[in-house]
């Protein structure tokens, strides 16, 4: 690996993190797992002049409920996602997603946070957000704020951050009971990127559903929230004519491009077959 | 004396654990990244990212003034050198660094040369080559148009694209065979570019001696002699002078035989400054700019009679070679061997016409785990078989049976000039049908699509040819191939064995020590086989193409036969006997009546240093040179059962039983780790593997996040078996087995998911057998029904 030069620091502390970046503004960048960020600068296609590791910095690693949420810390790594047994029991769409995120090597280092702050259209992390309705909490030196993840990604890599921000965790609202949810996803090879994934998250309420969010990977210039079916499903009776209508409606809302992954005719057939199945197996989940 | 039984030596037919595993497995390999040589400069390749244009000016004043930049080596330089241009495998012309055109993305422009790799990669981002852009082409079909931009100016007398033009077979007896015919099958299909994909990239590490001018070339090469001379005949360089050391290599599969403009340029500017030269390939550079395999676009027919019989083949090929005709192959062949066309079956009537194009793509042409083209010949005709069975209500397995060449036609000539040397067709595939199951599954599949599942079953019987020489019918550059070995055993009765076929990967340090094992009686552990350093190793055109032990191997047994005979006489002093009276058996001299009457052939090699008869030269070492009076002829069934989804095209192996028969198998555990690596890599062809370009000429698929080689996630489990039939003419009865599997198993992979979908009319579906393709054709199906 040559890239081209660069400094490097490791704050032990976010206030040193968002100090530097205040200091240095779009020069310097994160290096959080850097399964994205070193491959870029192997090639050379990103050549930041300053990279700030975080991975020393201790308390951004931690899955855990509080109050209202689900709070998990933007450094915890896709595998300790994976063996989440929070996750496994009480937010499926999460558990299912996380052992699909490339392959174990990546998992390993990659990190949820980083996902989220790269933008890619590809990426796992945003259409499970999108579908939990989930926040992040972003930090620079001088501010707080909490946005929605709809309100983070913006475009192909690109989000809503300032250079001198931080992604610090990301807040999931608590499931209620009855909820199901599943993250089905398409890809040529293990460690390949989607070519096409759906994630589905389904609260019933006495039997017809009362909120659905179905997130969708790879299909767009960013991970895609399928507003109009997530619309049509809300106090519908969870039947087959409801779900097949709610995929037809996703595919609409889906917009891939053709590539050697396939036809944008043939993505947008799988967005209707995986929301369809994601929304069964959602389902099947939500009544226990 | 203690009996040594034939088991006891660990030699021919014994799963001898690999003597080179030792060091791999410990991290103790030493490939050529691994040198660090005193005084070592480093040296990166400027590539061009445009893939067809005029080069109007290469400035490389800024890229000289970083500190640390010891050279920048261009076009022009090495053309004041008269190294700016190289032949090919196939005897065309190749530019080390391009001059006046840029004819494929990655083609190399230019070098720099500089105290460590970062330096020499940022000084590559500040030469500032101006570049005039003309159109590209991006397929042959395109390129033999008569309007296509011409790519080849620089070769005098090329008016067009075409790079040739071959054909062969009977032309007159086929039409005949086809007039005659009830039934025609058609088959187009397009075998795609793919790329060999060895682990380690390409490299060289080269040291010229100021003092002396010796060239000390470590590099990564399948044929380190032929390179030799190929460098000597090239560069101008005294033969004696060129020394090629190989080291370990992380695989080859073809990709390594060629010379690279790297390996040149690191040599030119070794020789220049006086000081090491190391340069190492990053995987785009491998992807983009070496030997690919394939890119083959193939059109077959096969004529019928009604009841299955068949009466010819017919095949149209082009074939798109990139910016340099580079096809690794023999002289007289322009499409390798790919006349084998006629496969495992007796067809009485063969035609091929086949052209080529230049493109505007890397060149290559390597036969990526192939024998020259074998593997797409095989795949032709055990598609366009299975087709033929649909067309004829047949079962494919049947069809197949009903035109087998029998045992008894062998030595079986070809209708496209091939003698096959042995086999029994038949017997493979019964033992595959019986392992899998073969008419349970028939029924299971025909339950399934009742209830709405796709199920396949797909098979190939191939026929593969390997082993070349013989010298008198190919050559490669006018080297006549044959192979050789030295055979040397010291007082004490243990071995060095040299040979110049070289190891990427296929044990033959284990194996030919394995043959000198069984055939002098010298126990595997105590021969030490040598290769890999061509001052110390006789000379060989290299190892490919299956033709190691073939060749190679054949000449091993030859020159240990030649020291038993030697052994004898020494035996006859010792016992004071005569010769006669002598017989050898596994490693003892005893007198034919009076076994107890013995020496060994420990005994008899520290005799020939310390007590030999009158007259006898001293020492126990010969070597010989071996001719293959033919190619040999390995065969096998591969079977495949698949699920197709049929909501979403996705499919995946259920089984995958193949039946392998060498011939004579020396060690049966590296043969089933060689035939599971070629099932691996016929899957990964099979299903994903790809290189293809958009309408500019960039190269899609140029690091393995778009090149995908499988994991051993989606890599079907394989259930091996074998057959063994030996080779007549070999030695030792074997034949070559290191490319069967990817010779065999793409078609058989492609032909079960075909056959899940055969009875609503899909016929072809082209590799790689992607899940959005199978889905086009099922709803092409659903369409037309």
């Amino acid at each position: 690996m040559f890239p081209s030069r660069f400094d490097y620091v490791a704050p032990d502390t976010v206030e040193e993190v968002l100090a530097t970046l205040a200091q240095h503004g779009d020069e310097a960048k994160i290096l959080a797992g850097g399964q994205s960020l070193i491959p870029l600068m192997k090639l050379r296609f990103a050549s930041p002049g300053l990279l700030v590791d975080v991975n020393r910095v201790p308390g951004l690693g931690f899955v855990e409920e509080t109050g209202e949420h689900l709070r998990v810390g933007t450094l915890t790594r896709n595998t300790e996602l994976e063996r989440s047994a929070l996750l496994k029991s009480g937010y499926p769409v999460m558990a299912d997603a996380a052992p699909m995120i490339s392959d174990p090597l990546v998992r390993n280092r990659g990190t949820i946070g980083g996902s989220l702050a790269h933008a890619d259209p590809a990426g796992d992390w945003g259409s499970v957000m999108l579908a939990l309705g989930a926040e992040v909490v972003i930090k620079s030196s001088t501010d707080e704020r909490t946005i929605p993840v709809s309100e983070l990604l913006v475009n192909t890599f690109t989000t809503s951050l300032d250079p001198t921000e931080m992604i610090t965790e990301i807040r999931v609202p608590k499931t209620p009971a009855r909820s199901g949810g599943s993250y089905l996803k398409m890809e040529r090879r293990v460690g390949d990127f989607a070519t096409v994934a759906t994630a589905v998250h389904l609260t019933l309420d006495n039997g017809t559903i009362k909120r659905a969010g179905i997130g969708l990977t790879a299909v767009g210039s960013k991970n895609l929230q399928a507003s109009a079916a997530e619309d049509a499903l809300a106090g519908a009776e969870p039947t087959a004519e409801a779900f097949e209508e709610a995929a037809r409606l996703a595919a609409e809302a889906s917009s891939p491009s053709s590539d050697v992954r396939g036809s944008a005719e043939y993505k947008k057939a799988m967005v209707r077959t995986f929301v369809r199945r994601g929304l069964d197996k959602a389902l099947e989940l939500a009544r226990g | 004396m203690t009996t040594v039984e034939e088991t006891d030596v660990h030699g021919i037919g014994q799963s001898v654990k690999r003597k080179e595993d030792d060091r791999f497995i410990r991290g103790k390999g030493t490939y050529v990244e691994d040198l660090v040589l005193p005084n070592m400069l480093h040296m990166a390749i400027l590539r061009s990212p445009i893939a067809h244009a005029k080069i109007v000016s290469v400035n490389v004043d800024e890229a000289q003034a970083i500190p640390g930049v010891v050279a920048v080596v261009t076009g022009e330089l090495l053309a004041q050198h008269n190294l700016a241009w190289m032949p090919t495998m196939s005897g065309d012309t190749q530019a080390v660094f391009a001059t006046d055109k840029v004819r494929f993305q990655g083609q190399e422009v230019a070098a720099v040369v500089a105290e460590d790799p970062y330096i020499a990669h940022d000084a590559l981002g500040l030469i500032d080559v101006e570049y005039e852009p003309l159109p590209a082409v991006t397929s042959p079909q395109q390129a033999l148009q008569p309007d296509a931009p011409l790519i080849r100016d620089d070769k005098e007398g090329q008016t067009d694209n075409r790079c040739f033009q071959w054909e062969t077979g009977d032309k007159d007896a086929t039409e005949k065979a086809f007039q005659q015919a009830d039934k025609i099958v058609e088959l187009s299909t397009f075998y795609p570019r793919c790329h060999p994909s060895p682990l380690e990239t390409c490299g060289i590490v080269a040291d010229v001696n100021p003092i002396s001018g010796k060239a000390t070339l470590h590099m990564t090469s399948q044929a380190p002699h032929a390179i030799r001379t190929v460098f000597a005949l090239v560069a101008g360089l005294p033969e004696h002078k060129i020394q090629i050391i190989t080291h370990d290599i992380g695989g080859g599969f073809g990709n390594k035989v060629p010379v690279y403009p790297g390996y040149v340029a690191a040599t030119a500017a070794s020789l220049l400054i006086g000081r090491p030269v190391k340069w190492i390939e990053d995987r785009t550079e491998n992807l983009i700019s070496t030997g690919f395999a394939r890119d083959y676009h193939m059109r077959g027919e096969l004529a019928l009679t009604n009841d299955g019989k068949m009466l010819g083949i017919r095949v149209e090929l082009l074939s798109d070679n990139g910016a340099f005709f580079a096809d690794a192959q023999p002289t007289k062949c322009k499409v390798g061997l790919f006349h084998i066309v006629t496969g495992s079956y007796d067809v009485p009537a063969a035609y091929l016409s086949t052209q080529g194009a230049y493109t505007n793509k890397a060149p290559g042409g390597v036969a990526y785990r192939c024998s020259f083209r074998v593997t797409e010949a095989s795949y032709l005709v055990e598609r366009l078989v299975q087709n033929a069975a649909y067309e004829l209500g047949m079962d494919p397995a049947e069809l197949r049976r009903k035109n087998f060449i029998k045992p008894e036609q062998f030595p079986y000539k070809s209708a496209t000039g091939f003698v096959y040397d042995s086999g029994e067709y038949e017997r493979a595939m019964d033992l595959a049908m019986n392992e899998l199951g073969y008419a349970e599954l028939r029924k299971e599949q025909e339950a399934a699509r009742a209830e709405g599942r796709l199920i396949g079953i797909g098979m190939a019987s191939f026929t593969e040819v390997v082993g070349a020489g013989p010298s008198k019918d190919y050559d490669i550059l006018g080297l006549k191939m044959f192979d050789s070995a030295e055979l040397r055993v010291h007082p004490t009765g243990k071995a060095i064995l040299k040979i110049g076929v070289q190891t990427q990967g296929q044990g033959h340090e284990t194996t030919f020590a394995q043959i000198v094992a069984t055939e002098l009686g010298i126990p595997t552990e105590d021969v030490l086989v040598q290769y890999g350093d061509t001052d110390n190793t006789p000379y060989s055109l290299g190892t490919y193409a299956s033709r190691s032990t073939p060749t190679a191997g054949a000449a091993t047994a030859m020159v240990a036969r030649k020291l038993v005979e030697k052994g004898k006489k020494i035996a006859a002093h010792l016992l004071e006997v005569s010769e006669e009276d002598l017989e050898f058996k596994v490693d003892k001299f005893s007198v034919k009546g009076a076994p107890d009457k013995a020496v060994t052939i420990q005994d008899v090699a520290f005799a020939a240093y310390t007590n030999m008869p009158e007259g006898l030269e001293h020492g126990l070492e010969d070597n010989h040179y071996y001719d293959p009076p033919n190619m040999t002829f390995p065969f096998g069934t591969y079977m495949v059962v698949v699920e197709v989804d049929a909501d979403t095209g996705q499919w995946k192996v259920l089984r995958m039983l193949a039946v392998d028969d060498c011939g004579k198998v020396i060690n049966p555990m590296i043969v089933q780790g060689q035939i599971h690596g070629g099932l691996a890599e016929g899957y990964g062809i099979a299903a994903m593997e790809l290189i293809t370009f958009d309408d500019d000429g960039n190269c899609i698929g140029s690091n393995f996040m778009d090149y995908l080689l499988p994991t051993s996630w989606e890599t079907p489990r394989f259930e091996t078996h074998m057959t063994e039939t030996p080779s007549p003419h070999h030695p030792i009865g074997a034949k070559g087995v290191g490319e069967s599997a990817t010779v065999g198993s793409p078609a058989a992979y492609v032909n079960a998911v075909i056959d899940a979908l055969a009875h609503t009319g899909v016929r072809n579906i082209d590799m790689p057998v992607t899940s959005a393709k199978v889905w086009e054709a099922m709803q092409g199906a659903a369409r037309s029904s």
